[in-house]
C-alpha cells in the first residue's frame, strides 16, 4: 500500500469527519445542556445547503451566499426554537422524538413545495474546482483542503467561545448542572434560543460547504443525523471535546474502513465472499466502534454531565 | 371499557365475509396489515412503556421474523408451525444477545447501543446475495396443514394472534411480574434495593418483546409475500416508535392505536395528495401539544 | 366507536363505486415520487400525464383516469399501494415503477390479478428470464442494456483496462456484468460501496492508486450526482476518462452538477434530437409544459401512455380481449424513438445509441446524439422464458 494513498484516505477522513463536527457540536450542547432530543437537526442542514444553493443561484457568488445561508438557516432555527421546540423542554425524551420526527416530515415537505423534488444545483466556487499537488505526486482535491481548513477554523473559534467567554461559561455551566447554573442567575431562556441559533448555523455551514460534493436534495438531514448521533454518544453528550474526538473518529474509522476492508479481506478469503462481506463490514464498522465505547465508557469518552 | 372493545371484536370478526360481499377485500387487507403491526408496537409497548427501555432497534427481530419464513420457505421447510417456531426462537435468542449487552447502558446511550445493534444486523442481512439483497427475498405462503392460508385465513390468524398475544401482555403486566418492571421503570435504585433482579427482569422482558416482535414480522411476510430489508432498517424502528409515542406511552392500547391510527392516517391522506406527510407531521405535532399522553391518554382522562 | 364510523365511511365508498360511470380506462401509477428517488418518478409521471393530454385524456379512444400513488422508494408502500389499485380501485393497467427491486416485490400481485403491468424503466433480469409473465410489458429497457451498450463502446476504443464501480446491490452486480459481457479487456477492479452512499473520497482514491485507463460507474439516482461531482473536484476526471449510463448524463443531472459532464461519453437508447415526428412533437411540448429539457425517464413514461394507446385502438376498446391485447402490444407501436417492438418476455428489440455531452456556443449543456453502438439489440435472457 503506497503512503501517498494513506495519507490521501486519511485526509479524507479527517474533512469527512470535520463536517460531521459542524453537525454534532450544535446537536450535542442542545442535547447536554437543554436535556432535547432534537431530530430536526438534520433538517436544517438541509435547509443550510438549499439556502445556499439559492443564494449562490442569485447573487453568483459562493462566498457571499454562504454567509447568508448561515444567518438565514440560524434565524429560522431560532424562529423554530421560539415557536414550537420551548413547548418541549418540559417534556419527556419520547414526545420530543415525536415531535422533532413530525418536524422533519414538515420540513421535508415545505422544502418540497418550495423548491421542487429535483435535487439541486450546488457548484463549488471557480478557483476551487483543482485539484492541487500537496506532495509530489499527489494531487488532492482544492476544495476538500477548503472545507479541512473552515472545519478547523469553525472548531477553534467553537473553543473559544465555549472555553473562554462568559457565554461559553454558562454553556458548560448549563451542561454539568442544568439547575444549578439556573439558580445562579444564568438567563437560560435567552441563552437556549441563542444556542439554537448558534446549533443551526454550524449545521448550514456544513450544508454549505458539503452542498458542492453531496448532492442538494430532500431527504440528505436524516442519514447524516444517524451519523451525527452516533458521534455525540461515542464522544459523550454535551461536551463538545468529546464531539470533535467522536467526529473525527467516526470519520477516519469509516473512510478507512472502506478503503482497506475490501482490500484485508480478499487476502484472506474467496474473492466472492470478499466482495460480499467487504462492503457489509465497513458499514458496520461505526456501529461496532460505538457499542465498544459504551460497552467500555457506558457515558461515552468525555462526560460532560457530573 | 369493555362494551367498547366487544364492540370492535364483533365488528372485527363479522369484517371478511361484508367485505367480501361488498367488494371491500383492500380493507381487508389493509385491517390485516394493522393487527400485525398493532402486534409489533405492543410488543415494543412492553418495554419502552411498562420497562422504560427506550430500544430503537426493535425492526431487528421484526425484520428477522419475515427473513427467518422467507429464508426458510425457499430451503424447502414448507410447515408453517416449524416455521413460525424457528422464527420465534431465533428472534428470542437474537433479543437475549442483544439485550445482555445493551441493558449495562442507559437513556440515550441504551436508544443508540440498539439502534447499533439493529444497524449491524441490517447490514449483514443484506449482505447475503443469496438471499436478495438489498431486493428482498419472495416469500411465499407456507402449509398450516388444519386450514390453507388464504387472504382471510391470513385475517383471522392475525387476529387470532393479536388476541392472544394481548390477553398474555394483559396477564403478564398486571402480575407480579409487570408491577416489578413497573417499579423498576419507576425507581431502578429502590426496586434493587429491595432486592429485585433488575436485569433479569429487564432481560426477560426485552425476549419476551423480541420474540413477539419476530412473530409480528413472521406474519408480515405472509402478508406481503416478501421479506424486504426496510422491514430491518432503521426508519422501521422509528416508524414502530411512532406508534406507540402516538398511541400513548405504557397505556395498555397505545400499541394498537398507534398502529391503527397512523396506518389509517397516512392511507388517507395519500388518497388526497402528493404532500401527504405535511399532513402526518401537522397532526404528529398535534398529538404531541395537545394529547401528551397520546391517543390512549384521550380516552381515559383520569390521571 | 371510531371503527363504527369507519365501517360507514367504507359503505359509502363502496356504494359510490358501484355506481360506476360509462366505460373508462383506469390506469394505476405507482412511482417513487418523493425522498433521494423522488426525481426519477417525477419525470416518469410527467411524461406519462404529457401524453395522455396530447391524446386528448383517452387512450384507445376510451376516457382515462389516472390514480396515483408514491411508493417512497419503499417495497412494503408500494405493496400496500398495489393492493390497492388491485382490489379497491380495479385498475386495468399499472404502471410506473422505476426501481427493480420494487418491482420484484409487487410483480407478481399483479400478475395474479391478470393485469398488464407496463414498465416504463424497471426491467429485472427475474422477469426477462425465468420469471418471465404474459402480463409483463416494458418500454424502456432490460437492466443490463445500457450498460452493454457502453461496455461495447469502451471495448471498441480498445481500453487496455478500467476499472468499474456500482453500489453493492443485485441491480449493481447486474449492471457490471451487462457491462463485463461486451467488454473484453481487463477489468482491474471491481469496487462495491454501499446504497446510497453520499461520500466517494475513499474510492475515488482507490481509483487514484490503481491508475486505469477509464472508468465505467453505475450509479442511480442521487448518487450519480455525488459521485461525478467528486470524482471532477479531485482532478482525476481531466486523467481517467469516465463513461457512464445514459441515465446519469441527462438533462437532470446536467443540471445538478454542471460544466464537470461536458465531454462524457454514455449509452441511451433515446436521445433528446432522435430524428421522428413522435419525438420532435414530444420534446417540444414536454419543453412548453414543464418549462426543462425531458430525459429518458420522461420519454420512457411517454412512451407508455403510447403503447397503451395503441394496444387499446387495437382491441376496439375491449379491454377483457386480454389475449389480444398482449399479442397487439408485442407487436410493437411508434415510440419517440420510432417503431419499436418487443421480445415474447416483453422487453424491447431496439438500438442503443451513444451520446455526449457537449457545450454549445451559447452556454448550453447538452447530451448530443453522436452514433449507434446497437441495432435490433435483444435482452441476454429471453431465452430462458418460457412465453412464446
Amino acid at each position: 500500500m503506497p503512503p501517498s494513498l494513506l495519507l490521501e484516505q486519511l485526509l479524507n477522513g479527517l474533512q469527512f469527519g470535520l463536517m460531521l463536527f459542524l453537525l454534532a457540536a450544535g446537536l450535542t450542547l442542545v442535547f447536554g445542556i437543554m436535556d432535547m432530543i432534537n431530530l430536526a437537526h438534520g433538517s436544517l442542514y438541509m435547509v443550510g445547503a438549499y439556502l445556499t444553493a439559492t443564494f449562490v443561484g442569485l447573487l453568483g457568488n459562493f462566498w457571499l451566499a454562504v454567509p447568508l445561508a448561515v444567518l438565514g438557516t440560524a434565524l429560522i432555527g431560532m424562529l423554530l426554537e421560539l415557536t414550537v421546540l420551548r413547548q418541549l423542554y418540559r417534556r419527556d425524551h419520547l414526545s420530543q422524538v415525536l415531535a422533532t420526527f413530525a418536524l422533519i416530515l414538515i420540513i421535508n415537505e415545505v422544502v418540497r413545495i418550495i423548491w421542487g423534488s429535483q435535487p439541486l444545483l450546488l457548484s463549488a466556487p471557480e478557483e476551487l474546482s483543482g485539484p492541487v499537488e500537496i506532495l509530489p505526486g499527489l494531487n488532492y482535491s482544492a476544495y476538500r483542503l477548503t472545507i479541512i481548513g473552515v472545519g478547523l477554523l469553525v472548531a477553534g473559534l467553537l473553543f473559544w467561545l465555549v472555553n473562554r467567554t462568559r457565554v461559553g461559561m454558562w454553556l458548560r455551566a448549563g451542561a454539568s448542572n442544568r439547575e444549578m447554573a439556573q439558580a445562579m442567575g444564568v438567563p437560560i431562556r435567552p441563552l437556549f434560543t441563542l444556542l439554537f441559533g448558534v446549533g443551526a448555523g454550524l449545521c448550514a455551514i456544513a450544508g454549505a460547504f458539503l452542498g458542492p460534493i453531496l448532492a442538494v436534495q430532500i431527504g440528505m438531514g436524516e442519514s447524516i443525523l444517524i451519523l451525527a448521533f452516533v458521534v455525540i454518544v461515542i464522544g459523550g453528550i454535551g461536551s463538545i471535546k468529546g464531539a470533535l474526538v467522536g467526529a473525527l473518529l467516526v470519520g477516519i474509522v469509516d473512510t478507512a474502513g472502506r478503503a482497506f476492508l475490501p482490500l484485508l479481506l480478499s487476502q484472506v478469503a474467496p474473492p466472492e465472499v470478499a466482495a460480499n462481506l467487504g462492503p457489509a463490514l465497513a458499514s458496520i464498522l461505526i456501529y461496532l466502534l460505538m457499542a465498544a465505547v459504551l460497552f467500555f465508557k457506558p457515558q461515552g469518552l468525555f462526560p460532560a454531565r457530573t | 371499557m369493555r362494551w367498547p372493545l366487544l364492540l370492535v371484536l364483533l365488528f372485527l370478526l363479522a369484517f371478511p365475509p361484508i367485505a367480501s360481499a361488498m367488494g371491500l377485500e383492500f380493507y381487508q387487507g389493509l385491517l390485516t396489515k394493522i393487527m400485525i403491526l398493532a402486534l409489533a408496537a405492543s410488543s415494543l409497548n412492553l418495554i419502552l412503556g411498562y420497562g422504560g427501555m427506550v430500544s430503537f432497534g426493535h425492526a431487528a427481530y421484526f425484520g428477522l421474523g419475515a427473513y427467518t419464513a422467507a429464508i426458510l420457505m425457499r430451503e424447502g421447510v414448507s410447515s408453517g408451525w416449524v416455521i413460525w417456531a424457528v422464527a420465534v426462537g431465533l428472534s428470542a435468542l437474537l433479543a437475549l444477545l442483544i439485550g445482555a449487552i445493551c441493558l449495562r447502558t442507559r437513556g440515550v446511550y441504551f436508544i443508540m447501543i440498539t439502534l447499533a445493534f439493529a444497524q449491524m444486523i441490517y447490514y449483514l442481512v443484506v449482505s447475503f446475495k443469496q438471499y436478495g439483497g438489498e431486493d428482498g427475498l419472495r416469500a411465499r405462503r407456507p402449509e398450516f396443514g388444519l386450514f390453507e392460508l388464504t387472504d382471510t385465513a391470513l385475517y383471522y390468524l392475525s387476529l387470532a394472534v393479536l388476541a392472544g398475544a394481548l390477553y398474555l401482555l394483559h396477564r403478564l403486566i398486571n402480575a407480579r411480574f409487570g408491577r416489578v418492571l413497573q417499579a423498576i421503570r419507576e425507581n431502578e435504585s429502590r426496586a434493587l434495593a429491595l432486592g429485585y433482579p433488575v436485569y433479569r427482569f429487564q432481560l426477560l422482558a426485552f425476549v419476551l418483546a423480541g420474540a413477539l416482535a419476530g412473530l409480528a414480522g413472521v406474519l408480515m411476510a405472509h402478508y406481503t409475500q416478501y421479506a424486504s430489508p426496510n422491514l430491518l432498517a432503521w426508519q422501521q424502528s422509528g416508524h414502530l416508535m411512532m406508534m406507540v409515542i402516538l398511541g400513548g406511552v405504557g397505556q395498555f392500547w397505545g400499541g394498537v392505536l398507534g398502529a391503527a391510527a397512523l396506518s389509517i392516517v397516512e392511507e388517507v391522506l395519500q388518497d388526497l395528495t402528493i404532500h401527504w406527510q405535511l399532513g402526518v407531521g401537522l397532526i404528529l405535532l398535534a398529538v404531541v401539544l395537545f394529547a401528551p399522553r397520546g391517543l390512549a391518554g384521550l380516552w381515559r382522562r383520569e390521571p | 366507536m371510531r371503527k363504527a364510523v369507519w365501517l360507514l365511511v367504507l359503505l359509502a365508498l363502496g356504494f359510490s363505486f358501484a355506481l360506476a360511470q360509462p366505460r373508462t380506462v383506469k390506469i394505476g401509477f405507482v412511482s417513487t415520487l418523493s425522498g433521494g428517488g423522488a426525481a426519477l418518478g417525477i419525470d416518469v409521471r410527467d411524461g406519462f400525464n404529457l401524453a395522455i393530454r396530447l391524446l386528448g385524456n383517452q387512450l384507445g379512444g376510451l376516457p382515462v383516469e389516472v390514480l396515483a400513488a408514491d411508493d417512497q422508494q419503499n417495497p412494503d408502500v408500494a405493496r400496500q399501494a398495489v393492493d390497492r389499485m388491485l382490489k379497491r380501485d380495479r385498475v386495468d393497467f399499472m404502471t410506473g415503477i422505476i426501481f427493480s427491486n420494487i418491482l420484484l416485490a409487487v410483480g407478481e400481485a399483479i400478475f395474479e390479478e391478470k393485469v398488464f403491468y407496463i414498465s416504463p424503466n424497471a426491467g429485472p433480469s427475474e422477469y426477462a428470464g425465468e420469471q418471465c409473465s404474459p402480463y409483463f410489458v416494458n418500454v424502456a429497457w432490460q437492466n443490463d442494456n445500457l450498460h452493454e451498450a457502453m461496455g461495447q463502446y469502451v471495448q471498441t476504443r480498445r481500453f487496455e483496462n478500467v476499472f468499474l464501480i456500482a453500489p453493492n446491490y443485485p441491480a449493481g452486480r447486474d449492471a457490471l456484468t451487462g457491462f463485463k459481457r461486451f467488454f473484453k479487456g481487463r477489468v482491474v477492479a471491481e469496487v462495491y460501496h454501499r446504497l446510497n452512499q453520499l461520500d466517494f473520497s475513499a474510492e475515488i482514491a482507490q481509483i487514484r492508486a490503481v491508475r486505469p485507463k477509464a472508468v465505467y460507474a453505475f450509479e442511480p439516482g442521487a448518487m450519480g450526482v455525488n459521485f461525478i461531482k467528486q470524482y471532477a473536484e479531485s482532478g482525476l476526471l481531466r486523467e481517467v476518462p469516465l463513461f457512464l449510463p445514459g441515465f446519469s448524463a441527462d438533462s437532470d443531472v446536467i443540471r445538478a452538477v454542471g460544466r464537470a459532464l461536458v465531454g462524457i461519453y454514455n449509452s441511451s437508447q433515446w436521445a433528446l434530437e432522435l430524428n421522428n415526428p413522435v419525438n420532435q412533437r414530444f420534446v417540444e411540448e414536454f419543453r412548453k409544459a414543464y418549462g426543462r429539457t425531458p430525459t429518458l425517464y420522461a420519454s420512457q413514461g411517454y412512451d407508455a401512455a403510447l403503447l397503451l394507446d395503441t394496444a387499446i385502438k387495437a382491441v376496439g376498446g375491449d379491454l377483457s380481449k386480454k389475449d389480444e391485447l398482449r399479442k397487439t402490444m408485442l407487436a410493437g407501436f411508434n415510440s419517440t424513438r420510432g417503431p419499436i417492438k418487443f421480445s415474447p418476455n416483453g422487453y424491447p428489440i431496439q438500438n442503443y445509441y451513444l451520446r455526449q455531452v457537449v457545450q454549445q456556443p451559447n452556454g448550453e449543456i447538452v447530451n448530443r446524439l453522436v452514433g449507434t453502438i446497437f441495432t435490433n439489440h435483444r435482452d441476454a435472457y429471453v431465452d430462458r422464458c418460457r412465453l412464446r
